[in-house]
């Protein structure tokens, strides 16, 4: 890789120990990545805020680094493990939420905007169209690509911290416009489709695709299925982006067969003791849209809904909370389905929801099974 | 064998070789280094002091966290080679100070499982 003169000092530890680790960073990745410089990023999105994901190590790394670090670009970043205005109801041990406490300080400290959510794409205005950006929150990078016209990388936690302390990003993958032509076409013949099956399809995708894949037979999805399909994507492998339509190269069939596949790995109880939805989290549209949904029907098990502190004047000014907490839904604010301690195996044996990357997670972290269905299934099954 | 090198370093110590991809942050107990994916084939066994050999990392990029974790609770492989870095495994890599090379399809499967190695990661050696 080439670097400026500026760059190599910087790397040689002449501006300080935190640039220096954070350009050996962006150095491994660029050379890992067959990068031949460094390039400037506009916004990074950092994932590594839960204490269940980073445990002690992450904690005292970002302490540590906490010191004398600040972030140089726009930095946004992933939902916590809790809602720090809620979790006293929560069986939670007081450990967890000072470990978690400390991780929020150290992020705020090097000068993060507190998004504490894992869909920037809908609650930040949006740079211009073809600008790089440092995602590392998978389902966010894929929408970014895919949807919103931006560049970036499926970015790692410490790749992405590096680009929100240097403002600076390896020029490789998916920042090439050669490498985000997909060379593989999936064909979507599964019928009918919710975004239930967009996430399926999704984690299809992951599995087989590189870098970037083209996704045919798919037209006119709504956010949810949109948010549903990015994230299974980012949940089964390294792929960064589609497009839609097909492309010249190789054609696979996303068929019923294919389908049934992932919901039998996925899929591991017929029924759950407690309802999860968001992961990714619910934005404002799909927030009303399950308010209207939910009118004149009450849960009939208790049902955790999660979304972006940024909704919340919102979503309460238009109704939609207050209607959702009448048929018995549990809003929680700055945190996710997704390796949240507030879903504990000891209380709970299995959990209903429609998130195919929520399902894969409580599966492997929460360890409890999964009733996978769509949206529309949860609403006609458990509420009355 | 001629390596490619992303985290440079030097070490000798005996291969663990997978076949399928590793998810770090489902697929690893970061207090042990036990392999915890069922569906792996290293299921049950250690990563921690091996030269740990597989294809690449896929799943979430927090994954990076948990070998920077393995290190931290004395768990981690002693070096890794791939034959893709994702950018998880090589940023982990980074910032643990785990040594870490590419390797083509053909050599990769010349590597075998228990086999004592030194690994060059300076000069970009595997002898």
């Amino acid at each position: 890789m080439e670097l400026t003169k500026e760059e190599e000092a910087a790397l040689d530890g002449k501006q300080g120990e935190t640039l220096a680790l954070a350009y050996r960073t962006l150095v491994a990745i660029g050379e890992a990545s067959g990068a031949d410089k460094l390039i400037p990023i506009e916004w990074a999105h950092l994932s590594g805020v839960n204490y269940n994901t980073i445990g002690d190590a992450g904690k005292e790394f970002l302490s540590n680094l906490s010191q004398d670090a600040k972030f140089k670009v726009k930095t946004t970043v992933n939902p916590m493990g809790f809602d720090f205005d809620s979790v006293s109801r929560y069986h939670l041990d007081d450990k967890f939420i000072e470990n978690q406490r400390s991780i929020k300080n150290s992020y705020e400290k090097m000068g993060v905007i507190p998004s504490y959510s894992c869909i920037p794409y809908e609650i930040f205005d949006l740079p211009k169209q073809g600008t790089h950006v440092s995602f590392a929150e998978s389902n966010a990078a894929i929408y970014a690509n895919s949807f919103s016209g931006l560049k970036t990388n499926k970015e790692g936690a410490f790749s992405a911290l590096a680009s929100a302390l240097t403002g600076k990003s390896p020029s490789s993958d998916l920042r090439d416009d050669d490498i985000r032509k997909p060379n593989l076409t999936i064909r979507m013949k599964v019928e009918p489709r919710d975004e239930l099956t967009y996430g399926m399809l999704g984690y299809f995708a992951g599995k087989v695709a590189g870098s970037s894949v083209a996704i045919s037979g798919v037209n006119g999805l709504d956010r949810r299925s949109c948010k549903s399909l990015c994230a299974g994507m980012g949940t089964s492998g390294a792929c960064g982006m589609f497009t839609f339509g097909e492309e010249e190269g190789e054609k696979i069939d996303f068929d019923k067969n294919e389908m049934q596949k992932i919901h039998d790995e996925l899929n591991t109880s017929e029924k759950g003791d407690l309802i999860t939805l968001g992961s990714p989290q619910l934005g404002i549209e799909e927030i009303g849209d399950l308010a209207s949904m939910l009118k004149g029907r009450s849960f009939q098990k208790r049902c955790m809904i999660f979304c972006p502190r940024a909704i919340q004047g919102q979503i309460r000014d238009l109704g939609y909370s207050r209607e959702i907490e009448r048929a018995g839904g549990e809003i929680l604010y700055d945190c996710c389905t997704c390796l949240s301690p507030l879903v504990d195996n000891k209380e709970v044996d299995s959990v209903v929801t429609n998130s195919v990357k929520g399902a894969y997670y409580l599966k492997s972290s929460n360890k409890v099974d999964v009733n996978l269905k769509s949206l529309k299934r949860i609403v006609e099954e458990e509420t009355r | 064998m001629n390596v490619k090198v992303i985290v440079r370093g030097k070490t000798k110590g005996s291969l663990l070789v997978a076949k399928n991809p590793i998810n770090f942050l489902g697929g690893i107990d970061k207090k042990t280094g036990i392999v915890h994916d069922k569906k792996h084939d290293l299921f049950g066994k250690s990563i921690g002091d091996k030269i740990l050999a597989f294809p690449f990392g896929v799943g979430s990029s927090v994954g990076a966290y948990t070998l920077y974790s393995l290190k931290y609770n004395n768990c981690a492989p002693l070096a890794m080679i791939c034959l893709k870095a994702d950018l998880t495994t090589a940023s982990g890599c980074a910032i643990s100070n785990i040594p870490l090379v590419v390797v083509s399809k053909d050599d990769y499967d010349l590597l075998q499982e228990n086999k004592e190695i030194t690994l060059d990661a300076i000069e970009g050696k595997i002898l």
